[in-house]
C-alpha cells in the first residue's frame, strides 16, 4: 500500500511559530506531505502539532519558514479541514452544513446536491440529510464534519484531533471507516493525534514531535497492508506500537530536558 | 399513557391553574376588601366596577390603546431596525464600535422620565413619544445582538475562511444565524421598555397638551378623579405588555425550535 506518488505535496521548511504571547510552539518545523499518503502528526499535547496543521491551512501566519505547495497557485490548493469538535451550524440541517463548501465556492444548490447526497452517503448519512445537528450523536456529528470536508474533493485533508472527544468504540469505528474513505479518495491525509494506537493503525508514516517548543523528533514508516480487526489484534500492530510509544518517550524526554 | 407523559400534563395543567388560582384569589380579596369597608370608588372601585368601565367606556379606551399600541409596535421595529444594526456595524468596525458605544450606554442610562419633556419641546408631539419609546427599547437589542456577534465560534469563523467567504457572506450566513438566540432574547426585553417608553412619553406629553394614548387617559382620569376608569386603562396596559411579550416568545419559539437549547424541551 505505497502511496501513490511521492512528490511533496506541501512542504514546511524550517517553519517556527511565536504567539503574540511571547510563547514559542513551533522551532524550525521541516515536514513534507507526500501525495496520497495518511501521515500521523504524533506527539504530546502542547507540542504545536495542531500549529503546525493550522499553518499548513492557511489559518495562521508562519512566524518564519516557508511552507511551499507543489502546485504554486493557491486557487489550486484544496483544503478539507477537521477540527476536533465537529464545528457545524446547529441552525443548518446536516443537508445544509456539508452543503456550506460548495455554497462558499458558489455551487447553486441543484447543482450542489448530487454531490452532497454522494457525500453523506459516503459516510453513511444519507439518510439523515434532513436532521440537526442536535438530533444526532457525537460520532454522526464528526461524521457530517468529515463529510464536509470531502465535499470538495480536496487535494489534502487536513484532520486535528478529530476523534479525541469520542468513546472507544464509535472511535474504532470511525478510524475503520476513515482507511476506507482514503483508500477510496486517494486522498491525502494529515491526521493529528497523541493516541500511538490510533497513529499506527491509521498511517503510513507517523512523524513524532517534541513538546515545547515543537519541532520533529522522529518519523515511523508503518509497513501494513491491510488495515482491520485483524491487524489491530496482531504481532505486527503490537510491534508497531511498542516502536512509536518508545519513540514518544524519547520524544516527550527531549522535550522535558529542553 | 405512560407515567412521564402523565406527569408532563399534570406540570402543564398546573402551570395554567396556579396562576389562574392567584388571580382569582386576589380579585376575591380585592372584592371583599372594597364591599366590607363600603370603601368608595373614587378611592377604591371594585373588580366589578372596573370591568363595568371597561365595558362602558370601551369606545375611548380602545382609540386610546390603538395609539399607544401603534407608538409601542413603531418603536420596538425601530429598536430591532437600530439595534440590530448597530451592532452590526459595531461588529465591522472597531472604530464605530469605539466612538458610538459609549454614547449608546448614556443614552440607555439616562432616565428616559427626564429625558422625555425636554424631546417635547424640540419634537413634534407624535415624534417625541416614538423617540422615548424608541430610546428605551433599542439598547437591549443592541447589547444583546452584539454579545451574540461577538461569540461566534472560532473554529467556524476559520473554516469560512478557508473556504473563501467575504465579510458578507461571513455576517450574512454565520454570524447573524449564530446570534440570532440572544438578538430574540434583546427583543423580548425591548418589547416591554418599548411599551414603557411610550407610556412615560404620554405621560410627559399629556400634562404639556394634547394626547390620546392610554397613559394620557390614565392621568387625564386621574386629575378627573374617574379612578375606576384608570384602573381600566392601567389593565388593558398591561394585558398589552403580557400580549407583546408572549408575542415575541413565540417568534423566538418557532425560529429556534428546531435547533437551539432554549427552545427545546427535553425528554426525560
Amino acid at each position: 500500500m505505497a502511496p501513490s506518488s511521492s512528490a511533496p505535496v506541501v512542504a514546511l521548511r524550517g517553519v517556527g511559530k511565536v504567539f503574540g504571547t511571547g510563547t514559542l510552539a513551533l522551532d524550525s518545523l521541516d515536514l513534507e506531505v507526500r501525495g496520497g499518503e495518511f501521515l500521523s502528526l504524533l506527539g504530546p499535547s502542547g507540542c504545536g502539532k495542531s500549529t503546525a496543521l493550522r499553518i499548513v491551512a492557511g489559518l495562521s501566519e508562519p512566524s518564519r519558514g516557508t511552507v511551499s505547495w507543489q502546485d504554486s497557485d493557491r486557487a489550486h490548493r484544496s483544503i478539507g479541514f477537521v477540527f476536533q469538535e465537529p464545528t457545524l451550524m446547529p441552525w443548518a440541517t446536516v443537508f445544509s452544513n456539508v452543503f456550506l463548501p460548495l455554497k462558499l465556492e458558489g455551487v447553486d444548490k441543484a447543482a450542489a446536491t448530487p454531490r452532497v447526497m454522494e457525500t453523506l452517503a459516503r459516510v453513511g448519512l444519507a439518510e439523515f440529510a434532513g436532521a440537526y445537528p442536535r438530533e444526532l450523536s457525537g460520532g454522526m456529528r464528526m461524521r457530517v464534519s468529515i463529510a464536509r470536508a470531502l465535499v470538495t474533493a480536496p487535494r489534502i485533508l487536513l484532520m486535528d484531533e478529530p476523534f479525541a472527544a469520542l468513546d472507544e468504540i464509535t472511535r474504532f469505528k470511525l478510524n475503520d471507516d476513515l482507511v476506507v474513505l482514503w483508500r477510496e479518495l486517494r486522498t491525502t491525509v494529515v491526521f493529528v493525534t497523541h493516541s500511538v494506537f490510533e497513529s499506527v493503525y491509521l498511517s503510513n508514516r507517523i512523524v513524532v514531535m517534541t513538546g515545547r517548543p515543537g519541532r520533529v523528533s522522529s518519523e515511523l514508516l508503518i509497513d501494513a497492508p491491510s488495515r482491520d480487526a485483524t491487524f489491530r489484534t496482531s504481532a505486527e500492530y503490537a510491534g508497531y506500537c511498542r516502536l512509536a510509544s518508545e519513540a514518544l518517550g524519547r520524544a516527550m524526554g527531549a522535550g522535558a530536558a529542553a | 399513557m405512560s407515567e412521564a407523559s402523565a406527569n408532563d400534563r399534570r406540570e402543564q395543567v398546573l402551570r395554567i391553574l396556579a396562576p389562574v388560582g392567584v388571580l382569582a384569589f386576589g380579585v376575591l380579596a380585592w372584592d371583599l376588601v372594597v364591599r366590607i369597608n363600603a370603601i368608595p370608588p373614587y378611592l377604591l372601585p371594585g373588580p366589578g366596577l372596573v370591568m363595568a368601565t371597561l365595558w362602558s367606556d370601551w369606545g375611548i379606551l380602545w382609540t386610546s390603546l390603538l395609539a399607544t399600541l401603534a407608538t409601542t409596535v413603531e418603536g420596538l421595529l425601530l429598536a430591532a431596525v437600530g439595534g440590530i444594526g448597530l451592532a452590526v456595524l459595531f461588529n465591522q468596525s472597531r472604530l464605530i464600535e469605539h466612538s458610538l458605544y459609549p454614547y449608546a450606554v448614556i443614552l440607555q442610562v439616562t432616565p428616559v422620565v427626564a429625558i422625555a419633556p425636554l424631546l417635547l419641546i424640540y419634537l413634534p408631539q407624535q415624534a417625541a413619544v416614538l423617540t422615548c419609546a424608541w430610546i428605551v427599547a433599542f439598547f437591549p437589542v443592541l447589547a444583546n445582538t452584539t454579545l451574540g456577534l461577538n461569540s461566534v465560534d472560532h473554529n467556524l469563523a476559520d473554516l469560512f475562511r478557508l473556504y473563501g467567504a467575504s465579510r458578507w457572506r461571513m455576517l450574512w450566513e454565520l454570524k447573524l444565524p449564530a446570534a440570532l438566540p440572544q438578538m430574540l432574547a434583546g427583543l423580548r426585553i425591548a418589547g416591554g421598555l418599548s411599551l414603557i417608553g411610550a407610556v412615560v412619553a404620554e405621560i410627559a406629553a399629556g400634562s404639556a397638551g394634547a394626547g390620546s394614548g392610554l397613559a394620557f387617559r390614565i392621568a387625564e382620569s386621574g386629575y378627573r378623579l374617574n379612578i375606576p376608569r384608570m384602573f381600566a386603562a392601567l389593565l388593558l396596559l398591561s394585558l398589552t405588555g403580557i400580549v407583546i411579550f408572549m408575542l415575541l416568545s413565540l417568534l423566538s419559539l418557532l425560529l429556534l425550535r428546531r435547533w437551539h437549547e432554549s427552545a427545546i424541551t427535553r425528554e426525560s
